[in-house]
């Protein structure tokens, strides 16, 4: 019976699992490495160059920042703060959201808490995924999040696609070598960038790393303490057993 | 020491109190592991207190600052983060450990003679939890949280005559807002513990007059020695206090692990959405409760005839809240001799199989999208439920017990 019981509990957990998941289209999927603080730093400075005209990160303070993805105060402070914010404050920009609703038909969110709550995979494919279309107000579309009100700010560095870039399905890989063929999801070019596809990925990739350091900033800090945390328990787990053990011995 | 315990207790009865709940309570010493979950409600009910105390200190539980002082505690309050988690998480461990407490009296027939007010103690808990937590998830006002709110207060308007003008009561407005999020606010954090830890002491009182059962459903107070004090017997301190602090931690573990590692626990205990500020112009694609309302959910949502001119809607409301009802006169519709599923017979024994399942395919049914086969396998798993309790009176009379053994088998 009880075994029985224990066994159903089991069954359900896959079916928890898969109720996570959830629909959608298909993305290519992204690992971030809260870690690498290079790509943080890179992400950090093509966030604050190209995105945050117009996308504040209101919950967050450039102090923080500075301090976990190891660019100097000062340097910080010269470089990365256009606003003439001090160094403690929060990350916000100059955006009027209101005529900013009017120039894109949404005020561009906030983007602190993007990767948490569409997924890191989301965010580095939507970066990826825009491709020319006419018919849309700035000229371009894109495959993850269609008829977005977002122009390409990074044509410049990407390009335009022409066509819609295949995200989701994965690099070819050469069966014979083993390396990375045609790495790029775009298979006609409407305008070239200033990087090659390998490189805008990895850019994006470092960007997508910084969104999702943004989100979950303590998260380093908070697995390195929970492996302390967990083996403090296993010791007092070994203790409360003993006590236990020692107590109940005559008890028959 | 001594002098100042008998002062005091020349004062107030604390040694008397000692005895009574501690040092000289029997509790039957063939205790398993289902019999962790109590004490480890306990245990999260304190932490929820502890964690829920400090995250005021810092929590804003206005419309327009509700959201960024979440934010403000994961971020600038030291250990803020993990203060939050341990709330988030708590919620989630609650459900979990009284499910499973629920479960075992189920099982070994806890709710019977003599002990039926403590069952309907526990139901009236779990009644005040479920509000607790509902209201609870409002406050970090995100979309989940806002949407969530605004079906479920929503329900109410669908009672006929007085609906609508209920829902707008409860929220205060025409639409969820800042006033709905203050009285939450109040009620989730003063009102409701309140009454949860009143029904808890009555919960413990109750279970310490008659005495702990058994997974053998035997009355230990039958065979006493020459003191007075059951064979059976063992005092809950020391013997259970140290017992229990195994299952501490094993549970501490299961639950840091989610707390360090998977906070939101795949967006299970913390929902995507709600990394989203409330937004009342713009509905979520799905809107799902937490996992601990969803079997409830599921069955709202089976219900889809009008019948006798009331819409679908009232009759799932009816549907959830006798699905909740029916549990509290679970006592008078068992009608076995024996209490444990040890000695009852197979039709119980199938019977509580078949509940079990039916609630956690319901549970996972309200958390995915409904489709025409999803509607129609919780059609047929909410009638199941239903019939568990219906058809009880009748099993438990009908099958041939086990013989039930003088002494507790361990």
């Amino acid at each position: 019976m009880k075994k029985l019981i224990i066994g159903l509990f089991m069954i359900c957990l896959p079916a928890i699992g898969l109720a996570a998941g959830g629909a959608g289209v298909p993305l290519d999927h992204m690992e971030p490495d809260h870690g690498n603080k290079a790509s943080l730093q890179r992400g950090a400075a093509l966030f604050t160059n190209y995105c945050m005209g117009c996308h504040s990160m209101e919950y967050a303070r450039y102090k923080r920042v500075s301090d976990d993805i190891g660019i100097p105060a000062k340097l910080y402070e010269d470089n990365l703060i256009f606003t003439g914010a001090k160094i403690g404050e929060l990350m916000k920009n100059s955006m009027n959201k209101d005529l900013a609703k009017g120039w894109f038909g949404n005020p561009p969110p906030d983007l602190t808490l993007e990767s948490r709550l569409r997924g890191e995979s989301w965010v580095y494919s939507y970066l990826r995924g825009f491709y020319k279309d006419e018919a849309r107000p700035w000229g371009v579309n894109n495959v993850v999040f269609p008829n977005v009100g977002m122009p390409h700010v990074l044509v410049e560095m990407q390009g335009l696609c022409a066509t819609e870039p295949k995200i989701g399905h994965g690099a070819s890989v050469d069966p014979l070598s083993g390396n990375e063929v045609d790495a790029s999801p775009c298979t006609e070019w409407a305008s070239e960038g200033t990087m090659t596809p390998a490189e805008f990925d990895t850019a994006m990739y470092d960007l997508t790393n910084f969104l999702s350091y943004m989100g979950d900033p303590v998260k380093m800090e908070r697995e390195r303490l929970g492996i302390f945390v967990l083996l403090f328990i296993l010791v007092f787990f070994v203790v409360a057993y003993l006590l236990n053990r020692e107590y109940w011995k005559d008890v028959h | 020491m001594q002098k100042l315990i008998q002062w005091i207790d020349e004062r107030l009865p604390i040694v008397d109190a000692y005895n009574n709940h501690l040092g000289k309570y029997y509790a039957p010493k063939n205790f398993n592991l289902w019999y962790f979950f109590g004490s480890l409600a306990m245990l999260v009910l304190v932490n929820q207190l502890v964690t829920g105390i400090w995250l005021t200190m810092s929590y804003n539980p206005s419309a327009e600052g509700a959201f960024a002082s979440v934010e403000y505690i994961m971020r600038d309050v030291q250990w803020g983060w993990l203060l939050r988690y341990m709330h988030s998480t708590g919620a989630s461990a609650f459900f979990i450990v009284v499910y499973l407490h629920m479960f075992r009296g189920l099982m070994y027939g806890s709710y019977q003679k003599p002990r039926e007010l403590i069952w309907l103690f526990g139901m009236l808990i779990y009644l005040v939890l479920m509000a607790e937590a509902f209201m609870g998830y409002l406050l970090p006002w995100g979309q989940m949280s806002y949407w969530g709110a605004q079906v479920i207060v929503n329900l109410f308007g669908a009672i006929p005559v007085i609906g609508d003008d209920l829902s707008l009561w409860i929220r205060g407005d025409y639409l969820i807002s800042g006033i709905t999020l203050n009285r939450f606010f109040a009620l989730h954090v003063i009102a409701l513990p309140i009454v949860l830890l009143g029904l808890v002491v009555l919960h413990i009182l109750a279970l310490h007059e008659v005495g702990s059962n058994n997974p053998d459903g035997i009355d230990i107070k039958k065979n006493k020695d020459e003191n007075g004090i059951p064979k059976d017997g063992i005092p809950f301190h020391p013997y259970y206090t140290v017992h229990d602090l195994i299952g501490v931690a094993v549970f501490l573990f299961v639950f840091c692990v989610v707390i360090f590692f998977f906070p939101e626990m795949g967006g299970l205990f913390i929902e995507k959405p709600n990394f989203e500020p409330a937004n009342s112009l713009k509905t979520p694609e799905h809107i799902a409760p937490v996992w601990y309302f969803t079997p409830f959910y599921a069955m709202l949502r089976a219900v889809t005839v009008d019948l006798f001119g009331l819409p679908a809607k009232f009759w799932g409301v009816v549907v959830m809240g006798a699905a909740i009802a029916i549990l509290f006169v679970l006592p008078w519709l068992d009608r076995s001799p024996v209490r444990s599923m040890r000695y009852k017979g197979v039709l119980s024994k199938i019977a509580l199989t078949v509940f079990v399942i039916s609630f956690v395919i319901l549970g996972y049914l309200g958390i995915v999208p409904s489709s025409p086969g999803r509607t129609l396998l919780a059609q047929v798993l909410t009638t199941l439920y239903f019939l568990y309790f219906i058809l009880m009176p009748f099993y438990t009379r009908m099958e041939k017990t086990k013989p039930v053994p003088e002494r507790v088998t361990g």
